[in-house]
């Protein structure tokens, strides 16, 4: 067995795990080192050969590669080593990491730990679609994979479940290589990903897309031959009589991704039951001393450039916590999700930080006009900010001010709401 | 006479909705952006509408069989389909390096297709990432 030691350890080498890596050498930490366990870094951005990535961080508008290039030749260039074809097996919560790879396995004992691994698609099996089990229903994400590395086409024509951002990626994706999309579905009334995806990869293409609609069967003994699709309800409960068979040989879905956390629950990480990822505060740290979360693992983000800006904080936290920096002694505060609200993030602040804390969070329900967002403590209202609308596809972010920290007094906790603008009556 | 059309914008993740007033095939009024590159979106999505083309090309001889692809800037929307099926041609010889010109001048719209990122040779010996 390789022993082996580190200041910082980072798990994962995508979006997440080269930025902090990066960020934890620039800080000061001496030994870096990312643990990967593909055969290259990136994480999932060499499958995302689409443009829209960097626009906030490097100004520029890149491709998944050119945008994982980018941080790769950053991480590289301020000295920090990566391992790639190793995966990690185990995790102590005193920071012992057992990772097999190469045909061997490595200990590691690593003065901090940050969690960057990701996130992963729902599967089938918790969409509960009845039916047989033929050959050709993949997720979007793997058919990407297959598409744009692999080089190989799944089917000819597609139906795709779901109008998440990858799924409407695919869409455009398979029509450029000459498939056939027939249909788009989405349970909900609206669009899950993003309104510019809506634009550029279903309008564009003219993709019937339709919502309030599900698929409720997938035929085929060997291969798909066919879904149904149904109009539902407000309860999302298919209606009677509007079921309709639309031929395809594949199904795509593309319902939503989740945390990736067996490694942080290994570690004794407490989790968020509502994002389904690492609960942390506003310096990404965890519940578990030294090991802190960032990315995708947190909360699945909308836009790589806060999944890279998430992970700076984790990295410059975890250099300082190495070299035996002050850990903060202010009362942690819950921050818990009000009306509206979906989930915040972080879930815990240390009130008096000495720099202004970002809170991100998700609306439940679209608001299609002028809304508010607004942090209160008890009946005190501390900061509130305006929105042109609030929708569950994009990411809110407020930023909290020190000085704002006073006004918070004793209150229990701080709650985020978010509100339509009209129903304000006196603007805080 | 002039109508009024709704454009969801597409140069950033913000998506928004705004609001064109066109007369005689020219843009009277743009209204609902949130900064200057939705106006000049708004004008070119009116007058000719242009995306930016991402696609993959064949590699022969590389650590991977495809190298991802993209248009330098936006072509003609009318292109993308064409010029997609045009770059399905294509093959390349690893190593292929990012920014490296695949097709000049794709369908005489002007606009070079470019490689996205490095892919090494098969040949070469593996370096340690």
């Amino acid at each position: 067995m390789r022993l082996l030691e580190a200041d910082v350890l980072v798990i994962g080498s995508g979006p997440a795990g080269l930025a902090a890596a990066y960020q934890a050498r620039v800080s000061g930490a001496k030994r870096v080192t990312i643990i990967e366990r593909n055969r290259e870094p990136g994480g999932i951005l060499p499958q995302c050969i689409h443009n829209g990535f960097g626009l906030r961080i490097f100004g520029r508008d890149l491709t998944g590669p050119e945008y994982a290039q980018r941080w790769l030749y950053q991480a590289q260039e301020a000295g920090v080593e990566i391992m790639t074809r190793t995966m990690v097996q185990s995790i102590t919560p005193d920071l012992r990491i057992t990772a097999s790879g190469n045909g061997t396995l490595v200990d590691i004992k690593a003065k901090a730990l940050i969690l960057a691994t990701g996130c992963r698609e729902r599967p089938r099996g918790a969409l509960g679609i009845p039916g047989a089990r033929p050959a050709g229903i993949y997720t979007a994400g793997t058919a990407q994979r297959l598409v744009n590395i692999e080089g190989y086409m799944p089917g000819r024509r597609f139906v795709i479940l779901g109008s998440g951002d990858i799924g409407m990626i695919m869409a455009r994706r398979l029509t450029l290589e000459g498939a056939q999309v027939m249909a788009m579905a989405e349970i909900l009334p609206y669009v899950s990903g993003l309104r510019r995806n809506l634009v550029q990869c279903v309008r564009d293409f003219d993709i019937p897309l339709y919502t309030s609609t599900t698929i409720t069967e997938i035929r085929g003994r060997e291969r798909v031959e066919s879904v149904v699709m149904s109009a539902v309800d407000e309860h999302w409960q298919p209606i009677k009589g509007t079921q309709r068979e639309l031929a395809c040989d594949t199904l795509l879905l593309s319902a939503g991704l989740l945390p990736e956390i067996e490694l942080a629950r290994l570690a004794g990480v407490k989790l968020d039951p509502v994002t389904g990822g690492a609960m942390i505060d506003e310096r990404q740290a965890t519940n578990v001393p030294d090991i802190y979360a960032a990315g995708n693992m947190v909360h699945v983000y909308d836009l790589v450039d806060s999944v890279s800006e998430s992970a700076l904080r984790a990295g410059c936290k975890a250099a300082e916590a190495c070299s035996g920096h002050e850990q903060p002694c202010e009362p942690l505060l819950p921050l818990v999700a009000g009306e509206n609200v979906h989930h915040v993030v972080p879930q815990y602040v240390h009130i008096g930080a000495p720099r202004e804390l970002i809170i991100e969070l998700r609306v439940k329900l679209p608001l299609e006009e002028p809304a508010v967002v607004q942090l209160t403590a008890g009946d005190k209202l501390i900061t509130s900010e305006r929105l042109r609308y609030a929708r569950p596809s994009e990411m809110i972010a407020l930023r909290l001010r020190p000085e704002q920290y006073q006004q918070i007094g004793q209150a229990p906790c701080l709650r985020a709401a978010v509100v339509r603008a009209s129903q304000i009556k006196t603007r805080g | 006479m002039s109508e009024t059309r709704d454009i969801i914008c597409v140069t950033c993740p913000m998506g928004c909705t705004m609001h064109v007033v066109v007369a005689d095939g020219q843009v009277q009024e743009v209204t609902g952006q949130s900064c200057k590159r939705g106006i000049a979106f708004a004008r070119e999505e009116v007058l000719s509408p242009h995306r930016m083309l991402t696609t993959t090309v064949t590699v022969r001889n590389g650590t991977l069989p495809l190298a991802p692809v993209r248009s330098r800037s936006p072509l003609p929307k009318a292109l993308l389909l064409p010029a997609a099926a045009e770059l399905r041609k294509i093959v390349l010889c690893a190593p292929v390096q990012q920014g490296q010109l695949v097709t000049a001048n794709i369908l005489g719209s002007g606009i070079d297709i470019i490689a996205s990122r490095d892919i090494a040779s098969s040949d070469a010996p593996q370096s340690a990432a």
